[in-house]
């Protein structure tokens, strides 16, 4: 019978099948853990005299808490006494346990989801968790990726297993060409405004179509990271030769490199395969898009005047982020610029951010921050001289790690300022109590910045 | 984690309509530096109920009617987001053991089980009458897998998974299911293994 890539994967790794009365027990090929979700499950581990089972397929790192500047006498700003202790307490447990853990000095420390795949630990056709949404951003490989809660970090860590029921699976075809200045996150948003912020719930989606296949690598993580904003668990795409050149020579590489690409190869969704649900969308209808509300499927193309609210919760949105349904989007005034987190801070966002913010400067009074999402990122863009365009533009240039868009460390916006924002979630005070967060590319965002206002890359002069 | 067995709850309902309320509106990402999980119902929807200053706010929240009640019915596509735990600890601390909604996030969802918390996924009109009656007393069986309205307003069924009502019905989690397959597991690994070297 002709297999989706979802159902190729799955098949793999179920350990004990599913019945009607227990889901499958499925088994997970790399656990990704940071400071935040996994402490308790530590704790759940010492409490019950277990051990972590397979501290080989494990890998940590420091991200979520992290401070993204550093004091003069090098020591780091802790928001507060008890962030520091959380990012202790991840080194300690993982130095208990033998877990490999990128820290303050390991040349590779980033965002989990940036870290993974750069170190070649996300490879297709593997099964990844992390005590994080955002790890379908995995799926841009072929793998079947998703976050997990702690009471699962905790049995991912003593079993090396999750239970789990099969979700659905649901093709989203986009084919045709891209009007020119649209990026892969103009695409994802525009696929969550279509299918809804619940549409994917329940189901595992397949990005299919031209448009992933001749996407780059860092644009198909952008676009599998936001799956969770439609409800997935996880989004993928399948595995081809842009994948194998992405992980050749990275640290985990698999030593047999050819064999282990055409088993890669085989991955891919046979012809014929039925899924779920299929969504079809032609890429000619997607504009530049940005949020107007406070959920990612309150999205519009950037050139439109803002929807009229439909019902009492979009008012209370459009009321909160301070917009007026039938006016444009463009020109509303920005007080604050977030380029970073791990749905848009590789190098091909920032070097599309600094095309931009080349020879301009930021506007008068607008703070901009510019978070590479690894320390392998911040060499590279310091290697072609990124960071100076965009401090010589009046951005600043900070260390790696979540930063402003979870806000838990401490980079935040001030209550009532509308903040451009390369990441993924435009939740009601997700940047700081109060914020006010709209989604866009890079582009968007950097033009934002030199304009002082919402605005299209393609109409700065 | 062990929690107290779930098997039926009658309580006043405790209702917050608005539609997709995220973790991040359950509980803000700043208090997420904790490392245990306890005590996190205090800051249960935290930028609802506190001024900046940490006076508390007018919200029902904060009623001493809302504190007493078990059982949260929640506008469409609650839980939406982060996969933070401490969402769900943070409304069981409070003192929620039910929530209702016609639609819940699936982390969330699988997140609550795990924490002796009931997520129920009902149709719409059943939604709509609890959205309309905030505060009436129903009664929530999960041996019959059904919702009680009160004064003999009628029943309404809901489907939950066989091993997670197995589950809070006995109180049991899964870690103790998933250490007992340690054979499957070791098999499974020693395939895999040869399949690499093939
Ligand atoms: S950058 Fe944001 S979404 Fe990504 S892992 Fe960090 S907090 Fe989560």
């Amino acid at each position: 019978m002709p297999q989706t890539l979802f159902d190729k994967v799955w098949a793999r790794h179920v350990v004990v099948a599913e019945t009607a009365a227990h889901p499958a027990t499925l088994y997970i090929d790399l656990h990704l853990i940071h400071e935040v979700t996994s402490p308790q499950a530590f704790t759940v581990l010492r409490e019950r005299g277990l051990s972590v089972r397979r501290p080989d397929l494990t890998l940590a790192t420091i991200d979520h808490s992290t401070p993204t500047l550093i004091n003069k006498d090098g020591s780091r700003p802790f928001v507060t006494e008890q962030a520091g202790k959380q990012v202790e307490t991840l080194l300690a447990n993982t130095e208990e346990y033998g877990i490999e853990t990128h820290g303050w000095e390991s040349e590779n420390r980033g965002i989990v989801h940036v870290m993974g795949p750069e170190l070649g630990a996300t490879q297709p056709g593997m099964t990844i968790v992390c005590g994080d949404s955002h790890t379908s951003t995995h799926g841009a490989f072929g793998a079947i990726a998703f976050g997990i809660g702690t009471t699962q970090v905790g049995h991912v860590l003593a079993t090396q297993c999750i239970l789990m029921r099969k979700p659905k699976t649901m093709a989203i075809h986009v084919n045709g060409t891209l009007v020119d200045g649209v990026t892969p996150k103009d695409v994802i948003l525009h696929i969550i405004a279509k299918i809804g912020v619940g549409g994917g719930t329940g189901y595992a989606l397949e990005y299919c179509g031209n448009i992933f296949e001749q996407m780059s690598m860092d644009g198909r993580m952008t676009v599998c990271n936001m799956s969770i904003e439609a409800g997935a668990r996880c989004g993928m795409i399948a595995p081809d030769q842009t994948t194998f050149d992405y992980l050749k020579d990275r640290k985990f590489t698999p030593e047999d490199y050819d064999a282990a690409c055409v088993d890669w190869a085989s991955l891919a969704t046979d012809k014929g395969a039925a899924y779920d649900k299929e969504v079809y969308i032609k890429a000619e209808d997607i504009m530049t898009m940005v949020t107007y509300g406070t959920h990612p499927g309150m999205a519009m193309p950037i050139a439109a005047n803002i929807p009229i609210a439909a019902d009492e919760a979009e008012e209370k949105a459009l009321i909160y982020m301070g917009m007026t349904g039938g006016a444009k989007i463009a020109g509303v005034k920005v007080d604050r610029v977030f380029i970073g987190s791990c749905t848009n801070s590789r190098m091909e966002d920032l070097r599309a951010a600094a095309d931009i913010f080349r020879g301009r400067t930021v506007a008068a009074g607008l703070t901009t921050i510019v978070v590479p999402g690894s320390e392998l990122v911040k060499r590279e863009a310091e290697a072609e001289g990124l960071h100076d365009v965009f401090t010589a533009a009046g951005a600043q240039w900070r260390e790696p790690g979540c930063s402003m868009c979870i806000a838990m460390n401490g980079d935040k916006a001030a209550p009532g300022e509308l903040v451009v924002s390369t990441s993924n979630r435009n939740f009601a005070g997700r940047q700081g109590p109060g914020a006010r967060t709209v989604l866009a590319s890079p582009q968007t965002a950097a033009a934002s910045a030199i304009a002082g206002v919402i605005m299209d890359a393609g109409s700065l002069v | 984690m062990t929690f107290a067995p779930l098997k039926t709850v009658t309580s006043k309902t405790l209702v917050l309509p608005a539609a997709n309320i995220d973790t991040d509106q359950i509980i803000p990402a700043r208090f997420l530096t904790v490392t245990s999980r306890d005590g996190l119902g205090k800051h249960a929807f935290n930028d609802w109920r506190y001024h900046e200053d940490g006076r508390e706010t007018d919200h029902i929240l904060n009623s001493d009617a809302a504190k007493a009640c078990e059982i949260l019915v929640g506008g469409h596509n609650f839980g939406c987001g982060s996969s933070r735990e401490h969402a769900p600890w943070s409304l069981t601390d409070y003192g929620i053991r039910v929530v209702i909604s016609s639609e819940i996030a699936d982390i969330f969802l699988s997140n609550s089980m795990k924490n002796g918390l009931l997520p129920i996924i009902i149709e719409k009109n059943a939604h709509q009458w609890l959205l309309d009656h905030p505060g009436e007393e129903i009664t929530v069986d999960l041996k019959t897998c059904e919702v009680r309205l009160p004064k003999n307003g009628g029943t309404f069924g809901f489907n939950i998974d066989a091993f997670s009502r197995h589950c809070l019905m006995e109180g049991v989690d899964e870690m103790g299911y998933l250490t007992a397959q340690n054979d499957a597991i070791a098999t499974y690994e020693k395939k895999q293994k040869a399949r690499r070297e093939l």
